[in-house]
């Protein structure tokens, strides 16, 4: 079965993607906006990371700004569906091939090593703990307060707000929300969550790299789906729970599958694994049929 | 007051389905009155009420509420003046979110939202007394998703949603047409005693002229885009149906052929 460090590394990349399913979660759930920018935000985010780190800032204030990236990523998605009209989906993908470019010319080459650098897992590893388990220990935090933060903003009024514009437009604009302002603020802290998720993925794993954001938005649906499937979705608490839930589970699937030495699967089985596990995530009977539905239904 | 002058607005201009909506509509509302307008299909009612609230700005007209032009403000800037209770008895409410936060976004209606609570407990008074009005006992379910609820109670919801909060405007959009006839009875009547109690300012659309009739102060007829005639006052007392088609074929000249119009 599985190694302690397998464990533990499934669990801190699942508390990554945790934060990748918020933002999937404010586009897809919330907003109503099917959006594929998280492909571009989260190599932007582990990109202006990994420089800013080279160039010797800190590390906090290099994530913080990876955050601020992949804000701006989304807000330009968000603006050209309000603004230029683009049909929501093409506006991301649009954002998504651009931040390729972008991406490049952040890190000026297609990967950036941090492994000797210090980043903001350094100071943690002085802690009495197995190395395994420190950024385990990290992320949980940081999961913690993005998952209170997120909370709250959805209960205060202009999260509400922002509810109201993804479950129905109308409704919104008769009570006075811009829902145009709504959707621009919502996909830009989606993709903030995945610019932090890809800062955080490039510190723990030693390098940023302009490939690393393949299937980003794949493996987010899957945590967000296969999280609602377990933990049912009925409040915005129970939805957040859900995303870091499924977001482990996803990664633990993972684990075990390659673990498995029976079933013959190896490291480059990943995406495959992925597909089939979304698939089933979706079809499988028992599994919450009104999301199966809304998900085929989109799609067609 | 609200004033309406010489709207116009044509649908897919310069296209084979160019369609002149509104064509020179005019009204004007008083404080405090409670219009009803009628009108047979494509007369102009629902595009008069959208253009009022915002979703659909006109080519040329001028549109002031309460002293302000809002001829070219969208929907949510216009929200703080014009209230607004939908056909669709859907789409008043959002389904997902509690009746209480449903009431939570109608309570701040057209002013700026902040980071505090939206749900508020200052608020919860407010909210079981205006629902306890309705005698459905939703004051006692203010955590439930709204999409509980059935149709005709979403309506009345949306109803004191709209009235939550003061407006220049009530705008009623054939509010009671797709409920079934007891329940349309109960909105019907909840929607006179709420404009009766707040003296508000209502401008009604509906099928029925015998609706149009029976309630409200005043009776205005749209056709092709125009008002054809309003009457209000003594000229309005004991008229019935066949004295509006009366009048409306004297206007016109021509014949009712809306058999909805006389079934309504």
């Amino acid at each position: 079965m599985l190694s302690n460090i397998a464990l533990y590394g499934a669990i801190e990349t699942g508390l990554i993607y945790g934060l990748v399913a918020f933002g999937i979660y404010l586009s897809f759930r919330v907003l109503d906006f099917p959006d594929l920018t998280v492909d571009g935000s989260f190599p932007l985010g582990a990109a202006v990371a990994a420089v800013l780190i080279i160039e010797g800032w800190n590390p906090w204030l290099a994530t913080g700004c990876a955050v601020m990236a992949g804000m701006a990523a989304g807000a330009v998605t968000a603006l050209l569906n309000v603004k230029l009209k683009i049909l929501n989906l093409l506006a991301s993908i649009l954002t998504m091939i651009a931040l390729y470019s972008v991406n490049l010319r952040i890190m000026g080459r297609p990967n950036v090593a941090l492994l000797t650098e210090e980043t903001v897992l350094t100071p943690w590893y002085d802690l009495d703990l197995a190395y395994h388990q420190v950024p385990v220990l990290l992320f949980i935090i940081v999961v913690f307060v993005a998952l209170i933060l997120l909370w709250r903003f959805m209960k205060s009024e202009t999260g509400l707000a922002m509810r109201a514009t993804g479950a129905n437009a109308r409704m919104a604009r008769a009570q006075g929300i811009a829902t145009g302002a709504m959707i621009v603020l919502g996909v830009a802290v989606s993709n903030g969550l995945v610019g932090l998720a890809g800062a955080l993925f490039a510190q723990s794993q030693g390098a940023a790299d302009v490939t690393m954001g393949v299937g980003v938005i794949v493996i987010g649906l899957a945590s967000l789906i296969g999280g609602e499937a377990v933990v049912t979705p009925s409040s915005v608490l129970r939805a957040l729970i859900a995303c870091v839930v499924g977001a482990i589970i996803y990664r633990l699937a993972i684990a075990f599958a390659l673990n498995a030495d029976f079933l013959g699967l190896q490291a480059q089985d990943l995406n495959l694994i992925t597909a089939v596990l979304v698939t089933l995530a979706i079809v499988l009977p028992g599994v919450r049929t009104s999301i199966a539905n809304r998900l085929t239904r989109n799609k067609a | 007051m609200i004033s309406a002058t010489d709207l116009r607005l044509t649908f897919g201009k310069g296209t084979p389905l160019e369609n002149p909506a509104l064509r020179g509509m005019s009204l004007t509302v008083n404080q405090g009155e409670f219009v009803t307008v009628i009108g047979s299909n494509g007369a102009g009612k629902s595009t008069f009420l959208n253009a009022l609230a915002g979703e659909v700005l006109v080519d040329s007209g001028q549109i002031i509420v309460d002293n302000l032009d809002v001829t070219k403000l969208p929907t949510h800037k216009r929200a703080g003046r014009v209230a607004r209770v939908f056909q669709d008895p859907l789409a008043g409410t959002c389904e997902g979110l509690t009746i209480e936060e449903n009431l939570a976004l109608a309570i701040k209606r057209g002013q700026r939202r902040g980071l505090t609570s939206a749900v508020k407990r200052q608020y919860m008074e407010k909210f079981k007394d205006s629902l306890s009005s309705l005698n459905l006992g939703l004051e006692k379910r203010l955590g439930d998703k709204m999409g509980l609820l059935s149709g005709g109670q979403r309506q009345a919801v949306s109803l004191l949603m709209a009235s939550l909060t003061p407006s220049s405007i009530l705008l009623l959009d054939e509010h009671t047409a797709a409920l079934d006839p007891k329940t349309a009875a109960f909105v019907l009547e909840l929607t006179t005693k709420i404009i009766e109690e707040q003296k508000l300012t209502a401008l009604m659309v509906t099928h029925s002229m015998k609706q149009a009739l029976e309630v409200g102060s005043r009776t205005v007829m749209l056709h092709q885009g125009e008002v054809v005639f309003d009457i209000e006052g003594k000229d309005r007392e004991g008229l019935e149906v066949k004295d509006l088609l009366g009048l409306f074929e004297k206007q016109r000249g021509l014949e009712v052929d809306d058999d909805s119009l006389l079934l309504g």
